[in-house]
């Protein structure tokens, strides 16, 4: 019997990475030069055996959809449960975050009053994590919790700005949520992944319409803090928070580790994605690649070094790609040179450019550019 | 019925060993031998079927089917998960009468007349899923359509010192074919039987059955009904193809082949936009190439991950090649994993072989090494 089902909300902010959701949402961001940031989410709930989800949106959702598709790729193309993807009424972002998710929410009670499982799984899709629903579930029914949150213990405060902190005492328990500014030291990050009750679920969202109190669900659940029996559950793998430029930068680049990229890829829990049908990706003579990930579908002929090459890109002879993110079927022209750059999808960069941005603020040429 | 009639739907030959692969055949039928990394060949025949508007396909399996079972699914790589027609695997079975194997390739196809009848197509194209090539169908039917004829025979120019190893065919000016030969000691033409056919159903349909009741007859394709047609009272021509088309028959050959997309000039464009190959994808991460690694003319598919050297390779998903390895002239099957200074050329490695560090494994060019676990 399956007992969890999964909600992914989308209601996030994307004012620190608008360079490149000006056309999608976060969720549906380029990742690894294959994935979109969702597939975690995604690929965490399916892994963990959940196969109810519906996904809440915000914003432009066109590249979304066209990622989810029916749900094949995940499994989720059922007949009995499957994936669902609810949108707003309105669909006016500044709407949206005016009156919060509950607003998507009581739209959508109807899903979760009929739905069956036991148990609802709720994630973001920023997140980079490997997450097992199932062993939360065990260690939430163990804690006879009301609400159990995951958590990760960072060394670098730095990288999880604007993320949610916890404060967990011995017996791991919940005591107060609070907001990561500028920390710069180690720290208790939730992960925004939570587990609670279908029927407590739907009480808390039908009390905060009654009231009036709280306009996003995040909110109503720090209101009951003091009131129920919130458990902080750990996470000891790797984790990133996709929610700025920077951040986007960081997590891409840290793909490029051996032990990041078997954790996340290798393991027995596999991440999956759209399939594309792409041949092969092609070396030529003339390639030098050293510390990279490229996608299917390349022909790589130039230098690429420490940097992410998603599916199609054309890298000519020449040209020299270094610390830099290249998405889907770019086209880095001959003698050309880039540092420290993300490429959105479809530009063409012609020959003999240079283009450099700076570690901690990598420059974006935008989708379908010629530059 | 006329609600489901086709126009033309395609039938595969998929059930042949193909013996002289070897060890590469033991456990699959040859269709199903990987190619070019993440392929296998039947794909370049179901693809050329797909970017050819065909939409209805069965695939006669009978030699080691589960693999190639496996591999074609219900045809979604393909679009050919259909409501109508679609892919559908056709393997020999049993009726009130006994069952049997398929006795040949025109046997194959007559025990399928009912299957093709669903469709009532006007045309049936007949295909092997041995070979390797681009090609679209839809001109050969063209071509079959404005010559009127009962049968067409897709054909390529050959050199005449070969020719001895084909079925032969003689054209004239008009492309008419007034002769053929098997495997001919002194051939007539330079012209050879690609194996690929446009039968009028309705012609088709009567030469399956009269052989059928032929006890002389091997129910073949090549030894029987061509020949027949060609020398009997049949308008039967030959379709020009010029492209790249190989049949891998031998372990050499499809080395060769793999090899032959690595060139700079390639005979065969795998990144053609307007005519793709397509084929089930695995599940796996993009390539990872570390920061000693050198990788030239090599194709490398999802999952990989090199850590060392590697020159005029095909690396099917998920291979692993370790620090100070050096890796050339050969094809890695999925799943390989390569310790670290190793030495490997000139081989074809099988599916999910561990080589462990520091061997030296060596084939050679007039004779390529398969590598089995």
């Amino acid at each position: 019997m399956k007992r969890m089902m999964g909600i992914i909300n989308l209601s996030e902010r994307t004012e620190y990475i608008k360079e490149l959701t000006l056309n999608r949402s976060i969720g549906s961001l380029p990742f690894a030069g294959r994935y979109r940031l969702i597939d975690f989410a995604l690929s965490n709930m399916v892994n963990s055996r959940i196969d109810n989800v519906a996904i809440v949106t915000q914003g432009k959702t066109r590249s979304l959809m066209d990622h989810l598709g029916s749900g094949k790729p995940w499994d989720l193309n059922r007949n009995k449960d499957g994936l669902f993807v609810f949108h707003p009424d309105v669909s006016s972002q500044d709407i949206v975050q005016r009156k919060g998710d509950i607003e998507i929410f009581k739209d959508h009670l109807d899903y979760l009053n009929i739905s069956t499982q036991e148990y609802v799984a709720m994630s973001r899709s920023y997140m980079v994590a490997s997450v097992d629903y199932e062993n939360m579930l065990r260690y939430h029914e163990e804690k006879g919790a009301d609400i159990t949150i995951v958590y990760s213990k960072v060394m670098n405060g730095s990288n999880f700005i604007h993320c949610d902190t916890v404060l967990v005492d011995n017996n791991h328990e919940i005591h107060s949520i609070g907001k990561n500014m500028n920390n710069t030291n180690e720290v208790d990050i939730s992960l925004e992944m939570y587990l609670i009750k279908r029927e407590l679920l739907i009480e808390i969202i039908e009390d905060a319409i009654q009231s009036g109190d709280a306009d996003h669900l995040k909110q109503c659940i720090f209101n009951r803090l003091g009131n129920m029996k919130v458990y902080g559950y750990r996470h000891y793998g790797y984790v990133a928070c996709v929610n700025s430029l920077t951040n986007y930068y960081r997590a891409s680049m840290d793909m490029l580790q051996p032990d990041i990229y078997s954790e996340l890829f290798r393991g027995e829990r596999r991440v999956y994605t759209k399939v594309k049908n792409e041949p092969p990706a092609k070396y030529a003579n003339t390639a030098v690649v050293q510390n990279a990930l490229i996608g299917s579908g390349c022909i790589i002929k130039g230098t690429v070094i420490n940097s992410v090459i998603a599916r199609g890109v054309t890298v000519e002879e020449g040209a020299v790609i270094k610390n830099s993110i290249i998405l889907q079927n770019a086209n880095i022209s001959k003698t050309s040179n880039l540092n420290y750059m993300i490429i959105d999808k479809n530009v063409t960069v012609s020959a003999e450019k240079h283009l450099n941005g700076d570690i901690n603020h990598p420059y974006v040429v935008k989708k379908n550019a010629v530059l | 019925m006329s609600q489901f009639k086709k126009e033309m739907i395609a039938m595969i030959l998929a059930g042949g060993q193909g013996s002289r692969l070897k060890a590469l055949t033991q456990h699959v039928a040859k269709p199903a031998v990987p190619f070019g990394g993440k392929y296998r060949i039947i794909d370049f025949t179901l693809s050329n079927c797909t970017n050819s508007g065909i939409d209805t396909v069965g695939v006669l399996t009978q030699y080691q089917p589960y693999v190639l079972n496996n591999h074609i699914g219900i045809g979604s790589p393909w679009d050919l998960d259909r409501q109508h027609g679609g892919v559908k695997i056709l393997p020999p079975y049993m009726t009130v009468n006994g069952g049997r194997w398929y006795k040949g390739t025109a046997n194959a196809i007559y025990e399928n007349i009912h299957f093709i009848d669903m469709y009532n197509p006007e045309y049936v194209l007949i295909l092997s899923g041995d070979h390797i090539y681009g090609m679209d169908y839809g001109k050969m039917l063209k071509q079959h359509v404005n010559m009127a004829a009962d049968l067409t025979i897709a054909v390529k120019p050959i050199p005449i010192e070969e020719a001895s190893r084909f079925g032969i065919l003689t054209a004239d000016d008009t492309d008419t074919i007034i002769d053929f030969e098997e495997k001919p000691p002194v051939p007539k033409s330079n012209l050879a039987s690609m194996g690929i056919y446009i039968f009028k159903w309705s012609v088709l349909r009567t030469q399956l059955i009269q052989d059928e009741n032929n006890p002389e007859s091997d129910n073949d394709f090549g030894k029987n009904i061509i020949p027949k047609m060609v020398h009997g009272n049949f308008t039967v021509a030959a379709y020009r193809f010029d492209g790249y088309w190989k049949d891998v028959g031998t372990v050499n050959s499809l080395w060769e082949a793999n090899m032959d997309l690595l060139r700079e000039d390639t005979p065969f464009d795998i990144y053609d936009k307007k005519w793709r190959y397509y084929s089930p994808s695995t599940i796996s991460p993009a390539q990872y190439i570390g920061p000693h690694a050198i990788v030239h003319d090599t194709l490398v598919n999802d999952g990989c991950m090199i850590e060392g050297s590697v020159n005029n390779c095909v690396l099917s998903p998920k291979v692993k090649i370790g620090r100070d390895s050096v890796v050339q002239s050969s094809v890695l099957m999925e799943g390989v994993e390569i310790g670290e200074k190793v030495t490997l050329e000139n081989a074809i490695v099988m599916e999910n072989v561990v080589i462990k560090s520091g061997k030296v494994i060596k084939g050679t060019r007039e004779e390529i090494l398969v590598v089995e676990s």
